[in-house]
């Protein structure tokens, strides 16, 4: 294969150098969040690279950032087209959300790019149809986008981006708003098409925090920390094409990496993989059903108190970007210990889970307040006041001291949540303020 | 206030109009001196030119069916000028909000001011001022009259307009971005698409009620003058003159299926057609439908008239504009220059607008006329409560009855979006004959009228909101048997009140601009007259008082303005918190 011949003579030459790329948001007054620090990339020809982080670990800027949408605050970035008379060029992005225009043709929805170039008609015509022939669209040309379903959309969304020949497809999430029958398949297909070298692109840059599709997928994974998203592991996958979820070898790596994304760096606080401490720990917001679900399904056999992660997230159907804040907010709350890979409950949780609806109540108000600051002060400030009422807006400018008004805010709901259950407070939406009084 | 569909009731659109602030900021002030400030200048201007009104030119209507078509035809293209003029406004003026940060600090808190002043009143300097520019000539009345219409359309269609630019969905304008689409491309692929529903259906809107001023402008009494154009509002004020009822039936007809032809050939298919361009990416169940919509699709002959159009259209050279940064010059030197200077210059252009204001004021104004203008202010914002309470108790119930009944409401609904369409004006003559053979007093039996053209917008709204209530809801509520006490408590005014609040903000701000022509009216010789600040601004009119006209507007817009900041927005935003179906 010429192709392939040429593939690998280019192969030193990398398509998306990013340099110590550095990203805070914010508007200048403050410190700014801090979503990527120190990132360093390289693209080569020929390879499906994965970018695998929760929420908040910056892959999808530092994607965008590739794509020219952001303009990050310090490092480099260069994009480099093939050498020789190669003609792909550049970058395309399909997305999570599919992007396509509802008042627009598929074929309209395709041709968008080419008409931006200002690609003559006749040409764009005959490339739009192409690419639309490729991607196993005929017949569709003249659908809107709310005629289709879910996996079809995302398969115009990705000839719209094939068809203006990039040499680097960049792709955020393109699977995880799909079901996974159609997620399954849409993978499928594009990986045949990958490694048919039918499609024009020279490379694909994948974000997803789901494991399992980027062991399926990806010839190099990245794994990325939250808060600040920094690189943390970057694991090569050597199985060869086509890979079975079943195979030891890609379980065995799937486990891998749940234990690198648990893993806890170094100098950590006992309060476990939240950023910050004490009162200014940001918290998940997870509904206590879940807390109470996870409980259950690790007391029940076959765990009997113990499971290894990725077993779990396979058993509840969770990805691991679900699965962890969970597991997390049970360590914190010393419901569960997470070693490793492994989970194990505490005595605590066992008797949570032998317990009935009140009994289960107070134990979760015992953990709540003796494990988590935040439950813990606003219960003593209630308790001292002689009318048993806190603004709530009080505590969020605490709150707001340490992390950026979003985080507060859900942090904030996360403890109303966990209070309204145990019964440690009550908070009264419309006032916006905290109370000691139950609803009568 | 942008109006929402209120076909579909938007969530989005409900929130954001919830969020902007009530209370006026200093924003609202610098906009409203501004305004005041130009307004006084033009004033000065028109009457500057001194002509003598007698000069003006009367166009020759006579009573005759025969020229009624005609008459209704040249109606009808005055609306249509005035709502194209509206659309190249809402285009400059909107995109220029959206995309420039100190041009949006003055364009929106005019925005919002201009569509809370009863435009009527400033009928006689426009057409002063257009007389003036135009002396002798029917153009110059022409003009005015559609200046008129235009100031009572653009204002909500702007406000749409902006609001769907500063609201485009990211990932489509990220889409935009990457490929690099030129300004032209964005605009005609991304943002005017997005826009469409919500500006179809404010210029609908708009057009809707924009009838009661073409009606409005066509005769004008200034002094002992009166300007007319041809068309049904002049054809209206000859018959009253005249005492003739058969032609006030006549016009009537004529408005009926001037309006009846408008709503099916125009209005219901542009709605049909703007469905496609809402921002669901799944195929809604209740499409808007339009038989003339269909017939047009399905026609052959038309889609070949179309082809070479559409070739047309694709050959001809898209323009490159530059690309517009939503900063602006930001960045270079003169930018950061203009940047620093924009707040002197505002304040200087306050300042400016404070001492032309005051010197006028001070000139022509006594305190006494300010405080008796005030008082028949508190008169008519009384009527305009009170009617507006009386016709809620009256169409909430009725509304609700129909709109839980979707073979009703598919009825009725087109028929209230009729009668809100309808210039109510053209039926006072028969209020008035019964007031003057009946002996009744003019205080309480003129008051109604101030609301029968603007009720529609109630009723039908709330049929809307009723229509609308979830499914299952309703079946929860039958499940549980709830009793119809709890039953309205608990669902439907929840549900409704939303889809109310917009009804009765809208015939709210009609009513004040129609207390302008519903307080003093007259059948031939006979005026009856109410106490009212619509009364002072009708009677400063017809005595071609600049001074009083222009305190009376000033201080029925400070009115509207203080009623919709202290009710209807606060409303809004309880609506919003509270009873949002999602």
């Amino acid at each position: 294969m010429t192709l392939a011949m040429e593939r690998t003579a280019q192969a030193e030459r990398p398509l998306v150098d990013v340099r110590g790329l550095k990203h805070v948001y914010g508007n200048g007054a403050g410190p700014g969040l801090v979503v990527l620090e120190d990132v360093n990339l390289k693209l080569k020809p020929n390879e499906i690279v994965g970018l695998l982080g929760r929420s908040g670990s910056g892959k999808s800027t530092l994607l965008r950032s590739i794509a020219g949408l952001i303009t990050p605050t310090g490092g480099s970035i260069a994009v480099s087209d093939m050498a020789g008379d190669d003609t792909a060029h550049g970058v395309a992005m399909v997305f999570q959300s599919f992007a396509l225009f509802p008042w627009l043709t598929v074929q309209k929805n395709v041709e968008l790019g080419l008409e931006a170039q200002r690609v003559p008609a006749d040409e764009r015509r005959k490339r739009t149809l192409a690419a639309i022939d490729l991607i196993g669209l005929d017949g569709f040309e003249n659908a809107y986008p709310k005629e289709l379903s879910g996996g079809m959309r995302q398969r115009v969304g990705l000839a719209r981006a094939l068809v203006v020949q990039p040499s680097v497809l960049l792709m955020d999430e393109p699977f995880s708003a799909l079901d996974v029958l159609t997620a399954e398949t849409l993978r499928t297909d594009l990986l045949d098409l990958w490694s048919e070298g039918r499609m024009p692109i020279r490379s694909i840059l994948l974000v997803t925090h789901n494991i399992e599709e980027a062991v399926l997928m990806c010839d190099r994974i990245l794994v990325f920390s939250s808060n600040p998203g920094r690189v943390i592991a970057e694991i090569k996958v050597d199985l060869p094409q086509p890979r079975r979820r079943l195979d030891p070898a890609f379980r065995a790596l799937v486990d891998d990496i749940y234990a690198r994304m648990t893993a806890r760096p170094a100098p950590m606080a006992r309060e476990g993989n939240f950023p910050g401490t004490g009162l200014g720990m940001s918290l998940p917001h997870i509904s206590t059903n879940e807390l109470a679900g996870m409980i259950e399904s690790l007391a029940a056999a076959p765990n009997n108190g113990s499971a290894d992660l990725a077993d779990l997230a396979r058993e509840l159907q969770l990805e691991a970007d679900e699965l962890l804040p969970i597991a997390e907010t049970l360590q914190l709350m010393r419901f569960a210990e997470i070693d490793g890979r492994t989970i194990r409950l505490s005595p605590a949780a066992r008797r949570y889970d032998a317990a009935d609806v009140d009994e289960r109540k107070q134990i979760f108000a015992r953990q709540l307040l003796a494990y988590v600051p935040l439950a813990a002060h606003i219960r003593r400030v209630l308790d001292d006041r002689a009318s048993h009422q806190a603004p709530a807006r009080r505590f969020r400018d605490e709150l707001e001291d340490f992390m950026s008004e979003p985080r507060a805010d859900e942090t904030l709901d996360a403890i109303v949540s966990w209070g309204r259950y145990a019964e440690v407070f009550a908070f009264h939406e419309d006032e916006d303020r905290f109370s000691l009084d139950d609803p009568a | 206030m942008v109006f929402i569909s209120s076909e579909r009731m938007n969530a989005g659109l409900l929130a954001r109009f919830a969020r902007r602030r009530f209370a006026p900021n200093r924003f609202d002030l610098i906009a409203f001196l501004l305004l005041g400030g130009l307004a006084v200048l033009v004033v000065h201007g028109a009457r500057q030119m001194n002509l003598p009104l007698s000069s003006l030119h009367n166009a020759g209507v006579v009573l005759d069916p025969a020229r009624l078509p005609e008459y209704a035809l040249r109606s009808t293209l005055r609306m249509f000028a005035a709502i194209i003029a509206s659309l190249l406004f809402t285009f400059v003026v909107a995109t220029l909000a959206a995309k420039s940060k100190k041009a949006e600090m003055i364009i929106i808190p005019a925005l919002d001011i201009l569509q809370s002043v009863p435009v009527l009143g400033f009928l006689t300097f426009t057409l002063t001022f257009f007389m003036g520019l135009f002396p002798g000539r029917e153009l110059g009345v022409e003009l005015a009259s559609i200046f008129l219409v235009f100031t009572a359309q653009a204002w909500n269609m702007a406000f749409s307009f902006y609001q769907s630019l500063r609201t485009l969905p990211g990932d489509l304008s990220e889409v935009s971005r990457q490929f690099g689409l030129s300004t032209w491309q964005r605009f005609t692929r991304l943002e005017l698409p997005f826009a469409t529903p919500a500006l179809v259906w404010n210029t609908m809107m708009s057009m809707s009620g924009g009838w009661f001023f073409v009606v409005a402008s066509e005769a004008i009494a200034v002094g002992n003058t009166t300007v007319t154009i041809p068309g049904i509002g002049s054809w209206l004020a000859l018959a009253i003159e005249r005492q003739d009822v058969v032609s006030v039936a006549w016009a009537v007809g004529a408005m009926a299926v001037v309006i009846l032809l408008y709503d099916q050939l125009l209005f219901r298919p542009i709605v049909a057609w703007a469905d496609k361009f809402r921002f669901e990416q799944t195929a809604s169940e209740d499409q808007p439908r339009s038989w003339f919509f269909e017939l047009l699709r399905r026609t052959r002959l038309f889609r070949r008239l179309g082809r070479p159009f559409a070739r047309l259209a694709g050959a001809i050279p898209r323009p490159r504009l530059p690309r517009l940064r939503p900063v602006g010059l930001g960045d270079s030197a003169a930018g950061r220059w203009i940047d620093r200077a924009w707040p002197w210059l505002v304040a200087a252009g306050v300042a400016w607008a404070v001492w032309t204001v005051v010197r006028y004021l001070a000139a022509n104004i006594s305190l006494h006329d300010a405080l008796t203008a005030f008082g028949l202010g508190l008169i008519t914002l009384f009527r305009v409560l009170v009617l507006i309470a009386i016709a809620s108790l009256i169409w909430v119930p009725i509304g609700v009855w129909i709109g839980l009944r979707p073979a009703w409401s598919q009825q009725i609904q087109p028929l209230a979006q009729f009668l809100a369409a309808f210039p109510a004006q053209v039926l006072f003559p028969f209020a008035v004959i019964a007031i003057i053979s009946l002996r009744l007093d003019p205080n309480i039996w003129l008051s109604p009228l101030i609301i029968l053209g603007t009720q529609w917008y109630i009723l039908f709204n709330v049929v809307a909101g009723a229509s609308a209530l979830p499914n299952d809801l309703k079946e929860a509520a039958g499940i549980f048997h709830l009793r119809s006490w709890q039953r309205w408590r608990d669902l439907i005014l929840p549900g409704i009140f939303p889809y109310y609040v917009t009804g009765a903000l809208t015939a709210s701000g009609g009513s004040w601009n129609a207390s302008i022509v519903a307080e003093v009216v007259s059948w031939g010789h006979t005026t009856l007259k109410a106490h009212g600040l619509g009364a002072f601004i009708a009677s400063a009119t017809a005595a071609g008082d600049f001074p009083r006209v222009a305190l009376g507007v000033t201080i029925m817009s400070v009115f509207v303005i203080a009623l919709n900041r202290s009710l209807w927005r606060p409303l809004y935003a309880y609506a919003e918190k509270y009873f949002r179906l999602d």
